[in-house]
């Protein structure tokens, strides 16, 4: 029950992330038809650069400072290069941003240096929010903050205590995400400035005509995908590493997430990303191969088979391809997306 | 030719249900018996001026990445696939063809020659299975699919060592099996010339492909597909033929990548793999045919020299990318492309002294910002080594205020100059387009 409850919280956290990244990425696809390649690379920015702050002032400017940098890096970049190369078509649209992406990867590690750095979280989010005790005897139990040594180890040999801590960072996360999701989704149906946007995803041309400014409609929403993509650097670069290889970690999943939610959905992203995010995180914690199902239907296999690699595959090690595999998937069988409502 | 040439008649009779004789007139076209007889030469005679083992390694990797360029042109160029993943099927075949090499060595019986075929054939299997998937879709859904395509196998790749060996990935040894007219392929020269065939031959092939009505409609699938849905083409099966089509031939170079290094390890199929596919076919230019041949050789001198030349190439290599695609978007073809249209008409001489002026400006601007960029390297990377450095000959202190001042001065007089005679170029440039363009016009009116 403890590691179940962890294993969701955890995957909620994971997945929480995985949104805030990906709802950058799915209005900028979105409005331009453009595949953000940087997006992940913003998301490494907003570490890095979160990192050096925070060794200056402290890590909560850092969190406020670091993704309007990144933002502001992003509306400048869609100033001075997208705009310029839109004229040519899509292709070159997403060549360059794939091209951004070699060369922020390049500048960062000629800035930071390639090795991993020592990001940590402010000293109020570095034990657990709460801590699961499951006794064999007075069952679950909730204490906030780190159980004391005490509670977790039983005098009694025969009763058996499981302590099972829920890091603090993992619920500031989550707690970070929902009031963006609520922010977000406050600015797109209630101001003006949303309206327009929302208009602008599907009718640019219309919205143009009534005389709103969309090139600059875009630079913000640019900014502000990068901006957001920052966020989630500050605080996926505190939670989990803070290394180079991060965006990379992160760049192909969020992919997953924009086609497998639906093109131009924000609510299938977050849909997308939850589910991928839960996914993942059970299935790292899973243990079963192929081989131990089958012995455990009773059948008996050969030595030869039983060491084959395949059958000796087990769900923790499949984990990483899992969410390419739903993406195949999807597009298989709903290639509009979850809550997709057009194609390409 | 001896086809008889009828003349044919006025139309005084309206509307004839049938052609009289149908007779089709196509000169010999010598340019292009000049340009494939040098290319061919070329690949001949190469390997003679540059003697040392390092150009002949070289020339090889060169004549697999023009093979594996190509073929992915056939997608982003010819047919507007943007594919993330080639190294997918260049580098399944390459394991592929490494286990094959391993079988004749165990007594199959295929001489060695024809593995980088055995491999053609895996890259087309898989591009079959995995090709239904990705051709589902154009444009940005279908990058999105091969990245994720591309992903999934990296991820398998080491999932599976029967088949990718893990971690140390498979070797073999291409000296196996009965030697053809004393031919071993054991020295690297005998290699050489059996890649130079294969390039020869899929280049030529790949150009015979784009002349071919399935070539032309992948053009057209690429240009318009509501219009070839329309004319009752289905563009899916057109794009997965073509997605077969370069599969096979991206198989060709992964089996001769097998060949030529005789391992394969999990990064052959990886996205550092595809990326620098997509960056120098891009380069090269993917709107001409000759593009990407041109990418390919870059891409092995950037791989092979740039790399041991500079720590930052990767930084100098994004950078450039990042300026062609929003100055020059056709690639160096097209720059190519463009001048000679220009010598067409007799007017490249005009522009010689403003190509001098900003190839100096464009050099004084580098050596400036480049110094700059490699002294955060140094300090970066060999801090133990101390702050000085030489720099193209010029000794820096990367601690020191005056070289970082020298540096800045020299990139921003060097800028100042760039953007004048950037300026003066245009100028003369559009000048130029427009007398052409009128010129073209008036021959069009006679």
């Amino acid at each position: 029950m403890e590691f179940f409850t962890i294993s969701m919280l955890n995957g909620l956290s994971y997945g929480l992330l995985l949104f805030m990244l990906s709802s950058g990425l799915t209005l900028i696809f979105s409005m331009m038809g453009v595949l953000n390649f940087a997006h992940a690379s913003f998301y490494m920015l907003g570490a890095y650069i979160a990192y050096s702050i925070a060794r200056l002032t402290g890590f909560w400017p850092a969190l406020v400072v670091a993704p309007l940098v990144v933002g502001a890096l992003g509306a400048l970049f869609e100033r001075t290069c997208l705009r310029r190369v839109h004229k040519f078509g899509h292709v070159p649209e997403l060549l360059i941003t794939f091209g951004l992406a070699y060369v922020i990867l390049e500048l960062v590690q000629l800035v930071w240096g390639r090795s991993s750095l020592e990001f940590q979280p402010p000293e109020v989010l570095r034990g657990p929010a709460f801590t699961l005790i499951n006794s064999s005897v007075d069952g679950l139990r909730l204490v906030w903050g780190a159980a004391p040594a005490a509670l977790c180890s039983a005098a009694d040999a025969t009763v058996r205590v499981v302590c099972s801590p829920f890091p603090a960072t993992r619920g500031f996360m989550m707690l970070i995400a929902l009031v963006m999701l609520l922010a977000l989704w406050l600015m797109l149906t209630r101001t003006r400035i949303g309206l327009v946007i929302q208009s602008a995803l599907t009718h640019p041309e219309m919205v143009e005509s009534l005389g709103h400014n969309v090139p600059r409609v875009f630079m913000l929403v640019f900014g502000a995908g990068a901006a957001l993509a920052g966020l989630a650097g500050v605080i996926g670069g505190s939670t989990f590493i803070t290394e180079p290889a991060m965006a990379l970690s992160v760049g192909s999943v969020i992919f997953v997430v924009v086609v497998v939610g639906g093109m131009g959905s924000l609510t299938g992203a977050f849909l997308a990303s939850v589910l991928i995010g839960v996914i993942q995180t059970f299935a790292v914690a899973l243990d079963y191969s192929v081989a131990g199902l089958i012995s455990s239907l009773g059948v008996k296999v050969s030595a030869g088979a039983a060491d084959h690699s395949l059958l000796k595959l087990t769900i923790s090690q499949v984990a990483p391809i899992l969410p390419y595999l739903f993406l195949v998937l999807i597009l298989i069988f709903r290639p509009k997306g979850l809550l997709g409502t057009r194609e390409g | 030719m001896s086809t008889t040439v009828t003349t044919p008649t006025p139309a005084a009779v309206p509307a004839p249900t049938t052609p009289a004789s149908r007779f089709s007139f196509a000169p010999l076209n010598v340019g292009r018996f000049v340009v494939w007889g040098l290319f061919t030469l070329v690949l001949a005679v190469a390997p003679l001026i540059f003697t040392s083992s390092l150009s002949i390694t070289m020339l090889s990797q060169m004549g697999i990445a023009i093979v594996a360029c190509l073929s992915f042109n056939m997608l982003l160029g010819q047919g507007g696939m943007l594919s993330f993943g080639h190294a997918v099927y260049t580098g399944l075949a390459t394991f592929v063809a490494i286990h094959v090499l391993n079988a004749i060595g165990g007594g199959l019986p295929i001489p060695v020659s024809l593995v980088p075929l055995v491999g053609g054939v895996a890259g087309m299997l898989f591009a079959v299975v995995l090709g239904f998937v990705t051709t589902k879709k154009a444009g940005t859904p279908f990058a999105m699919i091969t990245l994720g395509i591309g992903e999934l196998v990296f991820a398998m790749s080491l999932m599976i060592p029967e088949f990718f060996g893990g971690e140390g990935g498979v070797q073999a040894n291409r000296v196996v099996g009965k030697a053809v007219l004393g031919i071993t392929f054991g020295p690297q020269i005998q290699v050489y010339y059996l890649l130079a065939i294969y390039t020869l031959i899929c280049t030529a092939a790949m150009f015979a492909f784009t002349q071919t009505p399935l070539g032309r409609m992948l053009n057209a699938v690429r240009d318009n597909p509501e219009r070839v849905e329309f004319i009752g083409y289905s563009t899916q099966r057109v794009r997965y033929i073509a997605f077969i089509i370069a599969g096979f031939f991206a198989g060709i170079a992964g089996g001769m990548y097998a060949l030529n290094f005789e391992i394969a390890t999990a990064e052959v199929v990886g996205a550092a793999r595809s990326g620098p596919y997509l960056l120098f076919t891009f380069l090269g230019g993917a709107t001409f045919f000759f593009g990407p041949i041109i990418g390919a050789i870059l891409m092995v001198v950037a791989f092979v020299l740039l790399s041991e030349f500079t720590k930052a190439w990767l930084l100098y290599l994004g950078l450039i990318f990042l300026f062609m695609v929003m100055y020059a978007p056709g690639g160096i073809a097209s720059l190519i492309m463009m001048n000679l249209r220009v010598a067409a008409y007799g007017k490249l001489r005009r522009l010689w002294g403003s190509y001098l002026a900003l190839a100096g400006t464009v050099l004084v601007m580098l050596a400036g910002a480049a110094a700059m960029i490699e002294m955060v390297y140094h300090l970066q990377l060999n801090a133990a080594l101390g702050p000085n450095l030489r720099f193209i000959g010029v000794p820096l202190n990367a601690e020191g205020l005056d070289s970082w001042v020298g540096a800045a001065f020299v990139t921003v007089v060097g800028l100042a100059m760039f953007e004048a005679t950037r300026r003066v170029f245009a100028r003369q440039w559009g000048e130029i387009q427009g007398e052409i363009e009128h010129e073209i016009r008036r021959k069009e009116a006679l």
